[in-house]
């Protein structure tokens, strides 16, 4: 008995423990009951999308809120964001057909959409005014949106990388906001030399980049390349040349901009090489981090609870270069008028639209009743009475994307932003999509292979001190040409050469 | 009756042939059994080499299956992925030349054995190549690990983690086993609190060490700043990171050996050991001459099993490294996973394969030096 008893404690006392942790102390919620009235009853969406808890936050909140007002149940499932591209495709290959909405990198469409995995949502989209489809930037409809001239995504999100700094230390030590990447270097050792520190003893970096191997590293080191690689305007393309398919990845122009990116390393965190986004984002918001290289997410993080850079944060265009390659020589060569059309004040801006922003698609084998709850649903996350606020509140992940977005910064205001802040923040991922010199992201057959097998690789390598520049932009070309050739290079280069039919 | 009896007579003069049914039963019966051996082991062993010999594409309708033969193989042998398998080699420093000469040596005496008992010219042969593969292997760590410019692959490293991490797992391992079999007070507790990190999923131990080994904002970040290294990263350091990563290992699998090196411990013969106390002997003695040989068929099971295991680590580099700095950190497996993450799946089985004859190569020689040592067959 006594040692039923104990064998009985040593239950019950783990389990007390972990329903005290797990449970608040209310009533357990009851499944919400789809009145038979409602237009989706009895419906159920499944919808898959990275483990954010960025991007799912949304998706979950909005679901709660769509199945309250039409019926239908939406199940988010998460999955790593470095699993989610193969996870999604062995899904849709193998038929199994889990998924009936997928929330993804519109990098990823040509895999999705060439095998014919996803709706064509054309048609939907013209018959749904409640989107407010043309209130979408252009270049999220054009780009994130629409292969070969078909609309096959509702974007969710807006991404663009830009260079953030923080005001005040700028103020302080009479630094300009940088301009070219020169500026940049400059302004970081600046802060670097400085030995500056938070209100609590920390170390103020003079930059923060996330440079963790098979992370997001690569998205990173193209932010720097870009203006020394592209200068023709979008159409130029900034990965590949148009004649050829060969890498432009092995110059003058991409061994300036290793140069430069290592560089930063310098002026940043000790461990910088092995920190994610997440991470260099926890350290703007600390006040440690004089500058850095993101997405649109730092401007609303900055402003959340707890923030040190709140109304200390001021945002740029990408920092350009007066030199940009010459693609017939592999030379960089000074900027002229012919040679940099785009450039303002001699100075080559290329804003990189790095992954694209998180867009939903539908699944074109699921049954024609939860595709029309999809459309629905997803549209129902876009309109502008649910994006204009999800797209100021940080933890979302979303980043603004609708002309209303910019227009109007009463949101933002209302959000914590002051407005300076505001206009600054808006100003620069404006004059990014305003920019006629707008860098795409690789959208090829694999470009996730060429992206985050080859690049990303050879980048750590480089970074670890592995191996100099020459031996990997060789690494890199190497790499690019041996699979070009296994998925062919005509194929390639005429989708590489679809993907960059869109003019701004 | 009259049937019986024929039919006995039938069964004690002729030769025994029942019926088809009964002549089918014996087969009938292990054909459930040997179709799951096919379908699981077999079956998925040939469709991985296919995999590894195919190139996967997505297309319109299904997947498209293309035969490259050995071109994913080639590719990692000697194509662009060779510097991420075998890292870069290099002209080995004096102290690697020593112990290349010494395997080199070691294998020269086996062939030679081999030759001299006149054994078949099959083991022969077999002997060679395993020598040849062994020198092979042995020339890779020196030229990587023993070199002041060699940088070590995702092969290399795999192994010494094997290395590091089992000889360490089984000291630690052996060591508390040896103060938990004393009476000592309060030794059910430490049994479970040893046994604790095991528990554990490998995940959870990467996050944990992960956290742990956060020097910007982790609960050591004092004691980093109390010696003056707040600006050392060991994540930026190869070598800072590959024992991080062994750190974890052996924290989480000490326990294994522990556990089955108390079990051995505690069910050795106690009367030898009252013999040799009675004779007078020392401690180390009767720890090296009656328990440590009384645990060896333990340990050297434990250690198969460990080896095999720890040739797959995957959790740990890829959750507090993903394989970096640079490759540094980088496994077989992770390097397999991260590929097939993008979906060369042809590349990644290739990557598996290669793995499969590592661990089965060197688990074999294990074996055969254990055979050898005990003097068995």
């Amino acid at each position: 008995m006594k040692k039923m008893n104990r064998l009985l404690t040593l239950i019950a006392v783990p389990a007390m423990v972990l329903a005290a942790c797990a449970a608040p102390p209310t009533a357990p919620a009851q499944p919400a009951q789809p009145a038979a009235d409602k237009k989706f009853a009895g419906i159920t969406i499944n919808a898959i999308t990275f483990s954010g808890p960025q991007i799912a936050e949304p998706m979950q909140r909005r679901g709660k809120e769509f199945s309250e007002a039409t019926g239908a149940t939406v199940n988010v499932i998460t999955v790593p964001f470095a699993d989610l591209y193969q996870k999604i495709l062995n899904d849709f290959a193998t038929g199994t057909n889990s998924y009936d909405v997928i929330v993804f990198a519109p990098q990823w469409m040509g895999d999705y959409i060439e095998p014919g995995y996803l709706e064509d949502l054309t048609d939907r989209v013209k018959a749904d005014p409640d989107l407010q489809w043309e209130d979408i930037g252009p270049f999220f409809r054009d780009f994130s949106a629409t292969y070969n001239g078909r609309i096959y995504t509702i974007p969710l999100d807006g991404d663009f990388q830009m260079v953030y700094y923080r005001t005040d230390i700028a103020k302080d030590l009479g630094l300009a906001p940088p301009r070219t990447w020169d500026d940049y270097l400059a302004f970081a050792k600046a802060v670097s030399e400085k030995k500056l520190t938070t209100d609590d003893g920390k170390p103020v970096y003079g930059s923060c980049i996330a440079k963790k191997k098979a992370a997001q590293s690569y998205w990173m080191v193209t932010s720097v390349a870009s203006a020394f690689i592209q200068s023709q305007g979008t159409g130029q393309g900034a990965f590949f040349d148009l004649e050829t398919f060969k890498p432009l990845y092995n110059n003058e122009a991409f061994e300036k901009a290793l140069n430069i990116y290592k560089e930063t390393t310098q002026y940043g965190p000790p461990d910088e090489i092995n920190l994610d986004v997440g991470d260099t984002r926890g350290l703007w918001t600390a006040g440690q981090c004089a500058l850095t290289i993101d997405w649109g997410d730092i401007g609303t993080l900055a402003i959340e609870e707890g923030s040190k850079a709140r109304d200390k944060t001021g945002a740029v265009i990408l920092p350009g270069s007066t030199q940009v390659l010459d693609r017939k020589t592999g030379k960089l060569v000074d900027c002229t008028p012919e040679l940099c059309p785009h450039a303002i004040d001699g100075v080559n801006h290329a804003p990189f639209a790095a992954f694209g922003g998180w867009s939903g698609a539908i699944n074109k084998a699921s049954k024609p009743e939860v595709k029309d709850a999809a459309f629905a649903y997803l549209s129902y996350m876009s309109q502008p009475a649910q994006s204009n606020v999800d797209v100021t509140i940080g933890k979302t992940g979303f980043n603004p994307y609708r002309i209303s977005q910019f227009k109007d910064i009463t949101n933002w205001t209302n959000a914590g932003m002051s407005e300076q802040a505001a206009k600054d923040y808006l100003g620069a991922i404006e004059a990014s999509l305003n920019s006629p010199n707008m860098v795409l992201d690789l959208r090829i057959p694999q470009n996730q292979y060429y992206q985050g097998i080859v690049l990303d690789g050879a980048i750590a390598k480089f970074l670890a001190g592995e191996q100099d520049a020459a031996a990997t932009m060789k690494e890199i070309e190497e790499g690019w040409e041996q699979k070009t050739e296994e998925l062919g290079r005509d194929k390639q280069l005429a989708v590489y050469k679809a993907t960059l039919g869109v003019q701004k | 009756m009259a049937t019986l009896t024929s039919s006995s007579a039938v069964t004690a003069t002729a030769k025994p042939r029942g019926s088809l049914g009964e002549r089918a039963a014996p087969a009938a019966f292990l054909l459930p059994a040997v179709l799951v051996v096919l379908f699981l082991s077999i079956f998925p062993l040939i469709l991985s080499l296919f995999l590894a010999m195919s190139r996967l594409r997505f297309e319109a309708g299904g997947v498209q299956v293309q035969f490259v033969g050995w071109d994913n193989f080639r590719k990692l042998l000697v194509g662009t992925e060779q510097k991420v398998l075998f890292g870069t080699l290099s002209e080995p420093s004096p102290i690697g030349w020593l112990l290349l000469i010494g395997v080199a040596t070691l294998m020269l005496a086996a062939i030679y054995r081999a030759v001299r008992e006149a054994r078949s010219v099959g083991a022969v042969i077999a002997r060679t190549a395993a020598a040849i593969l062994l020198i092979g292997l042995t020339y890779l760590i020196v030229a990587t690990l023993f070199s002041p410019e060699g940088r070590p692959g995702t092969l290399v490293v795999t192994m010494l983690y094997v290395a590091v991490g089992i000889t360490l797992q089984y000291l630690i391992g052996l060591g508390l086993a040896l103060l938990c079999a004393q009476q000592l007070p309060g030794r059910r507790f430490f049994r479970v609190v040893f046994l604790l990190p095991m528990m554990i999923t490998p995940v959870g131990v990467g996050y944990l060490f992960r956290m742990l080994a956060d020097t910007n904002k982790g609960p050591l970040e004092p004691v980093w700043i109390m010696l003056g290294m707040q600006d050392f990263a060991w994540a930026n350091n190869a070598w800072g990171a590959r024992v991080a990563v062994m750190i974890g290992d052996i924290w989480q699998w000490t326990p294994f050996m522990f556990i089955v090196l108390l079990a051995a411990l505690e069910g050795q013969s106690v009367e030898p050991v009252e013999a040799a106390i009675v004779d007078g002997a020392s401690n180390w003695q009767i720890f090296r001459h009656i328990t440590l040989p009384a645990i060896l068929p333990v340990s050297t099971t434990l250690i198969l099993i460990r080896m095999i295991e720890a040739f797959k680590i995957i959790d740990l580099p890829n959750i507090l490294t993903n394989g970096g700095p640079g490759t540094a950190t980088e496994t077989l497996t992770l390097y397999a996973y991260r590929i097939w993450r993008a979906l060369d799946i042809g590349g990644s089985a290739a990557i598996a394969y290669i793995l499969l004859f590592l661990v089965t190569f060197i688990a074999t020689l294990y074996v055969r030096a254990i055979r050898n040592r005990l003097g068995t067959t």
